[in-house]
């Protein structure tokens, strides 16, 4: 599989470092409550299409990305750097 | 103060010449890894132009000539080779002295692509990585820095605690370019 990074374009997924799905941004609020709190954290969704996941481009530019690609067909569909998805208040 | 023996990481492991190819020890002197503040960016290229004569160089690309470069080193971080920093560009970016930390050697020589191609994932093409081209990448699963300074030349640089493991894939590498032509 080949992945997209934002910065050096299409490179080999073993450049990358897989750290799951990209819900890891989207932290709760402190006083969310246990059960959002539970969900963030445990309960993952296991689909068979389209996943939104965070890699790590561990021995390429050391960004983070965010990649949405199939998981039934192998596409990749988009990538953006997590920092940039952060500050769109995403 | 003792003064201290500066032994390169590469003592006695080089030069090297194996068919057409020739892996030799680069010196690019001090070593500042440069990483802008938030929003810094555009004050820190406009800095370093002044102070060193080269611009920030976007991601994938080199800037400067042997002597003095500005290299894209990773996500919002530059490396500058040669010169020591200047202090000025203190007010708008971290830096880090990094001179003692990298391998550096220069892989020169008619097949040294082919060489390459052996050890790493990146498209080395003539029409892709073209001269001033570099990349953060893999090279034998050791992170490294490739940097296109000629036309049958490149600059590569790894940690330096990897100088012996570079010099042997590579020499490997070169063993067997070469081999193909016997």
């Amino acid at each position: 599989m080949r992945l997209i990074c934002p910065n050096c374009g299409e490179r080999d997924v073993r450049e990358f470092y897989y750290a799951g799905f990209a819900a890891a941004l989207d932290r709760p609020a402190e006083d969310a409550g246990v059960e959002v709190w539970d969900d963030y954290l445990h309960n993952r969704d296991n689909p068979a299409g389209e996943a939104r996941d965070l890699w790590y481009h561990e021995s390429g530019c050391s960004a983070w990305v965010v990649v949405r690609r199939d998981t039934a067909s192998h596409a990749v569909l988009a990538a953006e750097l997590a920092c940039d998805v952060k500050a769109g208040g995403a | 103060m003792v003064d201290l023996i500066a032994i390169s990481p590469l003592e006695g492991l080089l030069p090297l010449s194996i068919g057409t190819v020739t892996l030799s020890e680069d010196d690019p002197g001090v070593m500042t890894g440069i990483a802008a503040y938030k929003g810094k960016e555009k004050a820190l290229s406009t800095a370093l132009k002044k102070a060193h004569g080269m611009a920030a160089p976007g991601p994938n690309r080199a800037l400067g000539k042997a002597g003095a470069r500005a290299i894209w080193f990773g996500h919002g971080m530059i490396l500058l080779q040669g010169p020591k920093a200047d202090k000025a560009l203190m007010r708008h970016a971290a830096l880090t002295d990094q001179s003692d930390g990298w391998a550096v050697v220069r892989l020169s020589g008619a097949e040294a692509r082919d060489v390459l191609a052996r050890l790493t994932p990146i498209d080395l093409r003539e029409s892709v990585f073209k001269r001033g081209h570099t990349a953060r990448t893999e090279l034998a699963h050791m992170m490294a820095s490739i940097t296109r300074t000629g036309a049958q030349s490149w600059q590569i640089m790894v940690f330096q605690s990897f100088a012996k493991t570079l010099v042997h894939d590579l020499r490997r590498a070169m063993e067997r370019v070469a081999a193909r032509k016997v």
